[in-house]
């Protein structure tokens, strides 16, 4: 690669053709980060609460702890497939908030365990003189898990978060390979046209939003897990569950 | 009437788009089975070794210095979030399709686990048991070699079934470099959108992983059968919490 490539990619990244229009980089951008960020939301809300109250109730440990483990064997290029297969294209009436229902449904199912593995052994992990004192303090079970466990559990459950959001933005990237239009359609369409300037430029792009994404979720958990909890969660042992890079 | 048959046949073999397998095309595609499955197989192994290569020194170095471990432990965080596909196209115009952006690619991701992994595993060797060491006149290389390395090992084979099965699922990503292994099937069942390949791409590729990462359970017993005991403890005193 010579210094000329680089200065084609610029030129690419900035011609003012990228920047308009049902194709520009603005609405690729756009559903790329509309999409990632409904399936995180919903698998948020599916398996932070479901994570925290089985770790509360101490029941169904070996399902939520090896969960992350069985998502991790299954190509996720494979599911983003056969959603296309199962659902076609287009989204089903009430879903456009998705941006793309056939991307939407594998990234809601990609996201689910390492969130729902980090939020019970977050909760578990609570020591029980907590409990125990908030108990006595006369705490309802709900005051308890709300109350206490979530917020000392919350360095793991946003560790889980981000582990789940890094996971959802690369894949869908993948998902431009079955039509959805994200950032990385310039690489698809590069690699077709045997465009390497478009496939560089795309991948900068993709690039820049995974790390920026990332960064996102780390300043928001500095902002809402207490002061208190963060000295130690730097000592803690780390059993956060990783999704594999996709 | 016996074209009536043969045509009644070929609907019930489901030889429509509908259908998900189509079991009389396995036997006319073994090689190209075989050969993928060769491919996918290679690539996982020659990613996961160089990764392993590369990454114990690495976390070696980051565990006994601070500064180094702030170096590398951040660079390993930002190739783990780069997605796949920006990474092999990143390579590409470099590299051209082939082997080499896809073994670079894998050998990435698989260092980048396996440096987190060992790292954790080296700074979890308790601070009495390397004083104990040391008062016994061990060097730092020998303290390295025989106690810091055996007491992180369930660490590192973890990060190593860890990286294997992943590798294995991001081996299907590496077809738009042209290569993919049981991935070819898949990209093949989508253009054409015919299930049979799909499925069966998707199933050796899943049935790869989970034995691949039993074989590494063996392999782990194997390495540290002193741990064999230790194992048994853990497991008598996880039931009786889960008991009380």
């Amino acid at each position: 690669m010579h210094l000329g490539f680089l200065v084609d990619v610029w030129h690419w990244l900035t011609s003012p053709d990228q920047w308009h229009g049902g194709d520009g980089i603005p609405h690729l951008l756009a559903n790329h980060v509309r999409v990632s960020l409904a399936s995180l939301l919903v698998a948020t809300l599916i398996s932070v609460p479901l994570g925290a109250w089985l770790g509360h109730r101490r029941v169904g440990g070996v399902v939520a702890i090896n969960i992350a483990n069985i998502g991790r064997a299954i190509p996720i290029y494979a599911m983003l497939v056969l959603a296309v297969q199962i659902f076609g294209i287009s989204n089903p009436p009430g879903f456009g908030w998705t941006g793309s229902f056939v991307a939407f449904v594998p990234l809601v199912l990609l996201g689910i365990p390492p969130m729902l593995t980090n939020s019970y052994i977050g909760v578990v992990e609570v020591g029980d003189e907590l409990v125990d004192a908030a108990r006595g303090m006369g705490l309802s079970e709900r005051e308890i898990l709300l109350r206490v466990e979530v917020p000392v559990a919350l360095p793991l459950i946003m560790a889980g978060i981000r582990t789940a959001m890094v996971g959802i933005v690369a894949t869908a990237t993948l998902a431009s390979f079955t039509g959805v239009d994200t950032l990385a359609t310039p690489i698809f369409i590069g690699l077709r046209t045997d465009d390497n300037i478009a496939v560089f430029g795309g991948a900068v792009l993709v690039g820049l939003l995974a790390i920026t994404a990332d960064l996102a979720l780390a300043g928001l958990q500095r902002s809402i897990v207490s002061p208190g909890l963060r000295a130690r969660s730097g000592r803690r042992k780390r059993v956060a569950a990783y999704v594999p890079p996709a | 009437m016996l074209a009536h048959i043969a045509l009644g046949n070929n609907t019930v073999l489901g030889n429509d788009a509908n259908s998900w397998i189509w079991w009389a095309w396995i036997p006319r595609h073994q090689h190209e089975i075989y050969a993928y499955l060769r491919e996918h197989m290679l690539l996982t192994a020659v990613s996961v070794v160089l990764g392993f290569v590369i990454a114990l020194p690495l976390a070696v170095f980051a565990a006994r210095r601070r500064a180094v471990a702030a170096v590398i432990v951040p660079t390993v965080n930002v190739i783990y979030t780069i997605p796949s596909v920006a990474l092999l196209a990143l390579l590409l115009p470099t590299t051209g399709p082939g082997r080499d952006p896809a073994v670079i690619a894998l050998t990435a991701y698989s260092l980048a686990i396996l440096v987190r992994n060992i790292l954790e595993g080296l700074r979890g060797v308790p601070a009495d048991v390397l004083d104990a060491a040391d008062g016994m006149g061990y060097t730092r290389r020998r303290r390295l070699l025989r106690v810091e390395l055996p007491m992180a090992l369930p660490a590192i084979v973890a990060g190593i079934r860890l990286a294997t099965v992943s590798t294995i699922g991001l081996v299907t990503v590496t077809f738009i470099v042209d290569q993919g292994g049981l991935g070819r099937f898949i990209q093949d069942g989508y253009q054409r959108d015919f299930h049979t390949p799909l499925v069966v791409g998707i199933v050796l590729s899943v049935a790869l992983a989970v034995l691949a990462d039993l074989l590494l359970v063996r392999l782990e017993r194997v390495v540290s059968p002193w741990r064999a005991t230790t194992r048994r403890a853990t497991a008598r005193s996880a039931a009786t919490r889960r008991k009380r």
